[in-house]
């Protein structure tokens, strides 16, 4: 009966031998050992000169590679050689990618929800989780944000009786709303403004590439990747406060800890994103690239866009607002 | 692409097919099989006899976690991702994975992962010694410079399954040929591809734990640290969210392959073929909901516990399904009994003792005086060598003389499968029983009671151990210079795509996608 689907069935395109996953292999595996090292160094001990040499190898091996990954995969469709199925596995695997890059947060999110929630209160001695309270943590508020550590609390790391992994002392001011000194000074409602600007001038981009406006497409996408750049001025703006300022650093107990866990991998998946589409401005304005029809790269990357910015409105208002 | 393979050892390096990656996975597997038996070795000849023999605490503690995520990580996950490389483009009528660049890569990746995971022995310090589920305090404030290794190649090897599970979704929604709808694949396709949506749901969340444990250690913050207000019972939720569904990554393919095999050897259709599926997909859903019960003497709120526990038990119905179904199939079947098929019902009888003795534990209260004890460990060894390496050492006596066109030595399989179940069953039995007398699980010595059992459960580990040593000889000998097989179908009663293939498995298969029938039903 598929007799007639068979013979429709286009040619799968099954790439030759490749050396592409075996020099990327080598990049990664340098990258990580190098700061494996570089970490352990900074941490545990003699300060190696050797680590940091053998990350940066690494990472440029591995950049290196993947540019050259892509430009394979780029120059395969324009000669023709990618079906309409293989698109299908482009799509599928985006798809599942961005899948899995949501858990990535999940589980920085769990951790915030569980500390505010549950771990906070318990620490202060309330529900059934508080029992130790007046054993370990006595004179322990709970709030959030939370501005003074249970260590803080108890009078210092000195005369704390469990074991731990450091002096954690909170901030003094947080980021939240309340502690902005002016409303136009609270740089995440720019930050806010800035990035959902941004997904609406990236759809303006796929509106112009689909009505076949390279122009429009072009000028739109420039506009998003610029709104990417300052996104990102705004947020090293922010932490330089944070920590010239605020005193707020990553050993300002969880409130620290989640805050720059979170918006840091939000701000890296930032950079990631205006890379990728920075790429796509370059191909279309250096090389023409994207049609109406077929620009996979251009969509890929603006799915990857809308990601980090729905991303960031749980971050608003998870981590700066409630 | 009409051609074959390329020459020398460019071939396994640059490799894009499916066959020959699926094939170095298996290899890996094996190889990593190997060392964590080493390592298991070195666990019971400590253990033959209570009082310290042979090696320091410290190292047997090392021992018991390098054997913990050598077996899981490097032994029974890649095995199961080699097979699903092999089978799965052959079985929906596929050419290749659909991204076989990614799939290669998907692989390279994980032995020097692995290479760096081993070497953290011989850093100073010591290799990892916190056991496999890497607890908070004990990997971040109290862990040896080398965690920060093992955290690195952790997250490499999630990067690995990833990329693997991506590519085989991909595979499994875009590339079945005409004709092969949802409900006509093969049982294996099925569970893998659940499978695969639980990898990559819950192989994120492991990166986000290590990466906490990464900051904790090297960067000052306090996750798991309750001094600046986190909490070591933080880490247990994250890693048991990913712990939970990663227990069912191992052990759903593995219902795919005796999914498989039963059926070829009763000479009957699967039964209940459409229930299979469902309750697959129920054990999947139900094990993102069932994490705490791996911490239910940790503290948690009575609500909690009970949550937990029903949610659990919930779990013995869809395996109850499965298990009834595998029995239906064989029931009037014409059943023989070749070595795969020996190893399925092995997989049954022992699979399903593992499965109830998991229905005591998920009990909160009988839970106290279970948990971290021996029963624990036979638990879970019921289940992850009875249930998964059995089932996987099932696969490659069925498949292999597809893969190399020739037939493996009957004696010698079913010998290895005699000495592999009495030995298993030496080794582990007795667990139970030590482990409900009070012995605890991770220690090097232990109190007189137990000698007995312990030397009993140590003569069989070395049982079960040298019978590996037959299946690898059985396996190369078959390869070398096993007798050649012609027949398409290999065995009489399997049904198949993989079967209509000429044998061996040509290098390139289903260029053209093959033609299904529409009446024809699953497979």
């Amino acid at each position: 009966m598929t007799t007639q689907a068979s013979t429709d069935h286009e040619k799968y395109y099954v790439p030759e031998s490749s050396p592409l996953a075996v020099l990327a292999t080598i990049g990664l595996v340098l990258s990580i050992f190098g700061a494996a090292n570089f970490m352990n160094d900074l941490t545990f001990g003699e300060p190696g000169e050797a680590s940091p040499a053998i990350l940066y190898t690494g990472l440029f091996f591995f950049a290196a590679t993947l540019f050259v990954w892509f430009r394979t995969t780029i120059r395969e469709n324009i000669a023709g050689m990618a079906s309409g199925q293989l698109k299908k596995s482009y799509v599928l695997g985006m798809f599942w990618f961005i899948f899995s890059e949501v858990m990535f947060f999940a589980a920085f999110f769990g951790a915030l929800f569980y500390v505010r929630n549950l771990a906070g209160p318990w620490l202060a001695g309330e529900g059934e989780g508080g029992r130790m309270n007046g054993l370990l943590w006595e004179g322990f508020q709970y709030a959030w944000p939370m501005m003074t550590t249970p260590q803080e609390a108890v009078g210092g790391a000195a005369s704390q009786l469990m074991a731990n992994n450091g002096s954690f002392t909170s901030a003094e001011t947080s980021m939240a709303f309340a502690d902005a000194h002016h409303w136009y000074a609270w740089l995440p409602m720019w930050n806010t403004i800035i990035l959902l600007s941004s997904s609406v001038t990236v759809h303006m981009a796929h509106t112009g590439l689909l009505g076949g406006d390279k122009k429009k497409f072009n000028l739109w996408l420039a506009l998003t990747v610029v709104l990417g750049i300052v996104f990102l001025c705004l947020q090293v703006a922010e932490y330089y406060e944070a920590y010239a300022h605020f005193g707020l650093t990553l050993n300002s107990g969880i409130y620290g800890s989640t805050f720059f866990m979170l918006t840091g991998f939000h701000g890296f998946h930032v950079f990631m994103g205006m890379t990728m589409l920075a790429i796509q401005l370059y191909r279309s304005v250096r090389n023409g690239h994207f049609t109406a029809e077929d620009h996979f790269g251009f969509e890929a990357s603006s799915w990857y866009w809308h990601f980090v910015d729905v991303v960031w409105v749980f971050l608003f208002l998870f981590v700066y607002i409630l | 692409m009409a051609h074959g393979p390329a020459k020398g050892i460019s071939r396994w390096l640059f490799t894009t097919n499916h066959k020959d990656i699926g094939t170095m996975y298996l290899w890996f597997s094996f190889a990593m099989f190997i060392l964590g038996g080493a390592f298991a070795m070195i666990i019971r000849a400590e253990l033959f006899q209570p009082g310290m023999q042979l090696v320091e605490p410290a190292f047997f503690n090392q021992m018991t976690t390098l054997h913990g995520l050598v077996m899981v990580f490097g032994a029974i996950m890649p095995s199961f991702v080699g097979l699903a490389n092999w089978l799965i483009p052959m079985m929906i009528g596929a050419p290749d994975m659909a991204l076989p660049r990614m799939n290669n890569w998907s692989f390279w990746i994980l032995p020097p992962a692995f290479l760096m995971l081993a070497s953290t022995l011989f850093m100073e310090g010591g290799a990892p010694a916190f056991g496999w589920t890497f607890y908070a305090p004990l990997s971040t404030t109290y862990a040896a410079p080398s965690v920060t290794f093992f955290i690195f190649s952790i997250h490499v090897l999630g990067l690995s399954s990833i990329m693997g599970s991506i590519n085989i979704i991909a595979t499994v929604m875009n590339m079945r040929a005409p004709g092969m709808t949802y409900m006509k694949m093969p049982l294996f396709v099925w569970t893998w591809l659940i499978t695969a949506f639980l990898l990559v749901a819950v192989m994120p969340v492991l990166a986000g734990a290590v990466t906490m444990m990464l900051m904790d250690v090297h960067f000052g913050t306090s996750f798991f640290s309750a001094a600046g207000g986190g909490d070591p019972v933080l880490f247990q939720h994250i890693f048991w969210f990913f712990g939970h569904p990663e227990v069912y990554i191992i052990i759903l393919p593995a219902f795919g392959v005796v999914s498989q095999i039963i059926p070829a050897f009763s000479r009957k259709p699967l039964f209940g073929y459409d229930s299979m599926v469902y309750a697959t997909a129920a054990i999947a859903f139900l094990s993102f909901i069932v994490w705490a019960h791996h911490m239910y003497t940790v503290g948690m709120p009575v609500a909690g516990e009970l949550f937990f526990m029903y949610a659990t038990m919930l779990i013995a119905v869809p395996t109850g399904v499965k298990v009834f179904n595998w029995i239906t199939t064989m029931w009037r079947g014409a059943l023989s009994f070749e070595t795969p098929m020996l190893f399925c019902i092995g997989f049954l009888v022992l699979f399903t003792i593992g499965g109830f003795t998991g229905l005591m534990l998920s009990i909160a209260p009988a839970d106290f005086q279970y948990h971290d004890s021996y029963f624990v460990v036979a638990h879970f060894h019921y289940v992850m060598v009875a249930g998964a390496v059995f089932s996987m050492t099932a696969a490659v006596y069925f498949w292999l003389p597809k893969w190399c066109g020739k037939m493996y030595n009957e004696t010698m399989g079913k010998t290895h499968f005699w000495i592999s179940f009495i030995g298993f069953n030496i080794t582990f039995f007795p667990q139970h029983f030590v482990g409900l007398a009070g012995m605890p699980r991770r220690i090097p010595d232990y109190s007189l009671q137990f000698a007995d059992f312990n030397m009993m459960s140590s003569i069989g580990a070395f049982i079960y151990g040298a019978s590996q040593i037959m299946f690898l000889y059985n396996v190369i000998a078959t390869i070398v210079a096993g007798k050649p097989v012609s027949d398409d179908k290999v065995w009489d009663g399997a049904e198949g795509l993989e079967w209509t293939v000429a044998t061996p498995a040509p290098y390139h298969t289903f260029e053209t996608p093959p033609t299904i029938d529409p009446a024809h039903a699953h497979s």
